[in-house]
Order: structure tokens, then sequence, then C-alpha cells
């Protein structure tokens, strides 16, 4: 390098010179981005290990790995991971899968196919809260929900779901407002589909499942790979759904991560087992990240 | 054995008739071109054989069985895309073998048939890449491979060597010419490039605007073209027109007078034509003569240098342009004064419909 610069110092005084103002140019967005990330990381960490709880100010001071420990060793911790997992991979499998069947659908020539596709895409644009509600009460509520009226039309006893199968419920909610998203990004991938390449496998006696499966599925790869990876991302901090429709329960039913270090922080009003709950989070996070981000990294380089 | 019949084949899209009730016999073995210009529905008709597209009516035989129902893959057909439309996730092995596994043949007698035509077409090293690795021209062989592997009745190509640079354009001609004498499978190619088609073509099918305007061998195009479409578009460079009128005609012979006062007596047949009705004179580039004491003469306008020939376009006395195909190393320059002669039994008459005079005599070639 040193050589480089000696053979043409003007040209490498500017470059350092560039990269001066390059740096001096990018430092506020970068130092706020490190403010606001950095900041509430070390508050975290360091609330984990400290005696932190509202209801009880005598209680202070250096905990150690005692957050931890109590958090690690709480049965419904485990559950609570047990069902975050749960509501991922359900709600990935419904959304991917049934996105895929989707798009290949409305990439058929129909009438009112326009209307139809934003029809299908519209759930995405109603905020979490908002559809949570509209399940709880106008769908599946036992007395007055559409479904439950439906099932007493034919005679049948309505189940009620919330009550019922509380984890499924939720991520049923959080497929339907997922899947248009999975509709619309596979939609876009299925309509660059190469019309030759299909008509090529037609030639070749492909039928419509042969086609699916050999041209159109391979094609998709990677579009179903980046939805994978930017619906986990979102899907491991689902709060709004349960906190609107079963606040966690009945018991920790269907309490994910995120719910639980809201009801330890601000239900029970222990910071420090929250902050603790809320390291562990950010871990799995990032166990989680790694392994998605190579994946589809292998993938758009193939 | 494998022949294709049409019978009176239409294709409305929408309202629109695209083609316009073609009727055309396909003899086993032949490669048969079908050519004309964008729009005039020769991939159209491609593909209604292939069975891509619908039939409107009429019918298609394969073999003296009508096909218009049967789906594309059971109609003993293999097509070679303009895009190659190779699968990108397999390689070139699997792109080979998708046809063959789904229709069910075993794994040992795949891998004899692919291998084999991996070693004709010389893609041996390749079996394991890619599409995406490799060259235009190899992707078209595999293209080409794929189609052979399947041992189709009849091969359709739409366009295949339109993504490829000149030189590799011609080299692949002359390959696809050999590999045709090789296989002996009857061969449908559409292309919109003359030479593509005057170098490979059994029988040339020229195509206007969903309208078959002549059938023929390439020469019998070239030397007796029906109409004026066909002289127009076999030949490169195109054949000269000029108005004429009609004097009258004979058994051996008409002749015109041209616009310069001129008269040409030209050996074809002209019945039923009156005196005085205007035709149109046509002779190609390559058939007008440079010559000191000819009888019609020009200016040169622009001459054209390619080496071995010398195009020379040259403003008559009467106003038209006519350009003459001659040797590389001629003098003439431009501004130049030149005679030139029309050998009569190279031109070509026109009557005012379109249509060609019968000539007196057939073109050895051409017969």
């Amino acid at each position: 390098m040193q050589v480089v610069l000696d053979h043409s110092p003007p040209a490498g005084a500017s470059v350092r010179s560039g990269k001066r103002t390059g740096f001096l140019l990018l430092s506020p967005s970068v130092l706020i981005l490190l403010v606001w990330s950095i900041v509430p990381l070390v508050m975290t960490l360091w609330y984990s290990v400290q005696n932190y709880s509202l209801v009880d100010p005598t209680l202070h001071g250096f905990a150690g790995i005692d957050n931890y420990w109590y958090l690690l060793t709480d049965p419904d911790f485990l559950h609570s991971l047990l069902n975050t997992l749960v509501l991922v991979a359900g709600v990935l499998i419904i959304s991917v899968g049934g996105g895929t069947l989707l798009a290949v659908l409305y990439d058929q020539e129909f009438f009112g196919r326009g209307i139809a596709r934003i029809l299908v895409i519209s759930p995405f644009f109603i905020m979490p809260t908002v559809s949570a509600l509209l399940w709880k009460n106008l769908m599946l509520h036992p007395i007055y929900g559409v479904y439950s009226a439906m099932m007493r039309a034919v005679g049948l006893t309505p189940i009620d779901w919330l009550a019922r199968f509380p984890l499924l419920t939720v991520m049923m909610i959080v497929a339907w407002e997922w899947l248009p998203f999975a509709v619309l990004i596979l939609l876009t991938a299925v309509q660059s589909l190469d019309g030759e390449q299909r008509e090529a496998a037609r030639m070749d006696g492909a039928g419509p499942v042969a086609r699916f499966r050999y041209i159109i599925l391979p094609h998709l790869g990677r579009a179903i790979s980046v939805v994978v990876m930017i619906e986990t991302i979102y899907l491991l901090t689902i709060f709004a759904e349960i906190s609107v429709t079963t606040a966690g329960g009945p018991g920790v039913a269907s309490t994910n991560l995120a719910y639980l270090i809201y009801s330890r922080a601000l239900l029970q009003f222990d910071v420090g087992g929250a902050s603790a709950g809320g390291v562990i989070a950010i871990i799995i996070a990032n166990i989680v990240a790694i392994f998605l981000v190579r994946a589809v990294a292998r993938n758009l380089e193939a | 054995m494998a022949t294709v019949e049409l019978k009176n084949l239409r294709k409305t899209y929408l309202t629109e008739e695209i083609i316009k009730g073609i009727s055309l016999s396909i003899e086993d073995r032949e490669f048969v071109v079908f050519v004309g210009p964008s729009g005039c529905g020769k991939s159209t008709l491609l593909r209604m054989i292939a069975g891509l597209e619908d039939i409107t009516s009429g019918d298609l035989l394969i073999d003296g069985q009508r096909m218009n129902d049967v789906e594309p893959g059971k109609r003993g057909l293999a097509m070679v895309f303009q895009s190659y439309a190779l699968y990108p996730h397999m390689d070139v092995y699997k792109n080979m073998e998708f046809g063959l596994k789904l229709a069910g043949m075993p794994e040992a007698e795949r891998r004899e048939k692919i291998e084999h035509v991996a070693h004709t077409l010389q893609l041996e090293p390749y079996l394991h890449h890619k599409p995406g690795q490799l060259s235009g021209g190899q992707r078209q062989r595999v293209a080409i491979g794929r189609a052979i592997v399947r041992n189709p009745k009849v091969f359709l190509f739409d366009e295949p060597l339109s993504n490829l640079d000149a030189a590799l354009r011609g080299q692949m001609r002359v390959e696809l010419s050999a590999l045709h004498r090789k296989l002996g499978a009857t061969t449908i190619y559409v292309t919109h490039d003359q030479v593509e088609a005057m170098t490979m073509a059994d029988k040339i099918v020229v195509l206007q605007k969903g309208v078959v305007e002549q059938i023929g061998s390439p020469l019998e195009l070239y030397h007796h073209p029906r109409n004026l479409f066909v002289a127009r578009f076999i030949g490169s460079p195109p054949m000269n027109f000029f108005p004429a009128i009609f004097q009258g005609g004979d058994a051996a012979g008409s002749s015109v007078q041209l616009r310069d006062g001129s008269t040409l007596y030209v050996p074809v047949t002209s019945p039923g034509i009156l005196p005085g009705t205007k035709v149109t004179v046509g002779i190609r580039p390559e058939h007008v003569e440079l010559a000191p004491s000819g009888p019609n003469s020009g200016t040169v306008e622009v001459i054209e240098r390619l080496g071995a020939i010398t195009l020379v376009h040259v403003r008559m006395s009467d106003g038209e342009i006519i350009v003459v195909q001659t040797d590389g190393a001629v003098l003439t320059d431009v501004d130049t004064h030149v005679s030139l002669t029309l050998p009569p039994q190279n031109c070509h008459l026109f009557a005012p419909d379109g249509l060609a005079f019968e000539a007196c005599r057939r073109h050895p070639l051409a017969a």
C-alpha cells in the first residue's frame, strides 16, 4: 500500500481525503443508528443483571445470573419458547404453502383476475390489532360471530376457538395476515418465469403437476427463501394478535417469548427478569438470523 | 416415416384472423422452412403444429392421424425455441433427461441415449454444467440435443439461430444441415432470414399476413417467383423493379416498352393481357450487366464495395434507380456515366395484380 502511495502521491492523497469526507458525511446516520441500537442493548444487558422490581423498591443491587437462572428454570419460559417455534413454523407452512398455490392460481387467466388479486392482497394492509379484533369479535365470537352463525345455520354447535385452541387460532389469524405477503412476492416470481420454458416442458410431455413440480417450484426457490426470511424475522415477535385475542392464555397456552417478556415487565413489574428474557430473545433471533442469511445467500448465488 | 399435412388451417384470435387457411403437405425426411416478414404468422403456424396454440378450424395430420386435439407432448414432436428455453436449475444431462423421464424410460436406457446424443453434438464435457455456465452456441446445441434425444417424428425449430452472432450462425447453419442429413428426420424450421431458408430448405413456404404466397424449392423461388412479394422477399440485394407498358406477346415471349423508350422482349407468356397494360419489370442486381454499348444508360450515384462484389446504384435517364451487382474489381466511380444491358432471359414481368407472367422455359435448376 505504502509503495503504491509513494508512486502516486497526488492520487493517494485525494483518495485519503475523499475517504475522510465520506466518513464525515456518513457519521451522523451511523451515530444515530449506533445510539438507537447500542443504548437499549446496553441498558437491557445492565438491567438483566440487576435486582429491579417496580413493586418492591427495597430489592435492588447486583443480581448476578439470578434473573437468568429463575427464567430458564421457569416452566413457563420453556413453554413460551415452544409456542414461539410452533407459531413461526405453523404460519410459515400455511403462508408459504398456500401462497405458492395461490400464486400459481392467480397467474392463470380468468375473468375478474385484477379485482381478485387486489382482494387477496388486501389483508396485508390491515393492522395486526384490527385484524385480531375482527377475527375475535366479528368472525369467531361463539355467540355473535359470523362463523358461529354459519355453524348454527346448518345445525352444528360452534366451537369457541379462542378458548379451545388458543395457539392454533392465533396461528390462523397471523397466517391470514401474512398469506397475502407470500402471494404478492411469489406471484411476481411466477410471472417472471419464461413462457418458453413452460412450453418446452409441455413439449417434453409434462402435465400441469409435473410442470409445477419440476419447472415452477425450482424457479420459485429464491423467492420462497426470501419470504421465509422476512416472515421469520417478524413472526418471532408476534405480540398484538396475542395481546388482543387471548392475552397469552389460558395460562400460558398461547404465550410466546415476546408476550412473556411483556408480561414479566409490564404485568409483573419485574424489569430485571424481563431484561434477561430480552437478552435470550436477542440470542435466539441472532442464531436464527445466521442460519437464514446463510441459506438465502446460498440461494441467491445459485 | 413421418409426414405432416395441413388442411385449410385457420387461426382466429379474438376477431382477427391470423392464419387464413393454409394447406400444405410435408413429405417424410423433408426440411421445410417457413419464411416471411415478422408478423406474417409463421411462428403461430409452427406453434399450431406443435400444439401450443389451438387450431380454430381445419385439420392437422401427422402420419395421417388427426392431431388437432392431442396434447403437445403426445404428438411425437420436439421443438427448439428461439430463447432455447433450457431449464436453468437442471444441468445439461438433466435437461435432456427430463422428457425421457416423464415418458417413463428406464434409467439405463436414458443414460445410453443421452450419452449417444451428447457424443454426436460434442456436448460430453458439459453434461454436468448448468445452462448459465454455457455460451450461446453451446446452449443452442443443448436445446437441439434435448430435441434429438426424444427421437421425435418431426423436429420443429422456431428461429433457433437468431440469438447467435453472425459467425456462429453460419457455423450452426452448416451443422444443422449436416445433422438433418444424418438423422433424416422431417423438419419444420421457421426463420425470417432468407439465407437460412435458401441454404437449408428442401422446400420453402413463403408466408405473408397468414397466407401462403408460394411453396417451392429454394431455386424455384429464386428463378420463378410467383408474384411481386416473393420476388422482392427472396434474393439479396433485392430485385430491381421498374414500370413498363406491355406491347404484345406471342408463344416465345412478350415485349414491353420501358419509360426511357427502349423495348425488351422477355421470354414469358402473356395470355389475356391487353397491349397498353401497365406492367412491372423485375431483374435481379446480379443479372444486370454494365456494358459500354448497352441500350440503357445512367449516372452512378452510390458505390458499395464489398470486396468480392461491388454494388453500383445507377440513376437511369428516366429517373429510376437500378442496382447492379458486379465484379469486385470494377473501376467505375461515383458520378460517372455508365451503360447497362438488361438480359431479357433474366427479366421477370408482373401483371398489375402482382402475379408473375409464366416463363416460357423453366430454369434447369428449378425444374
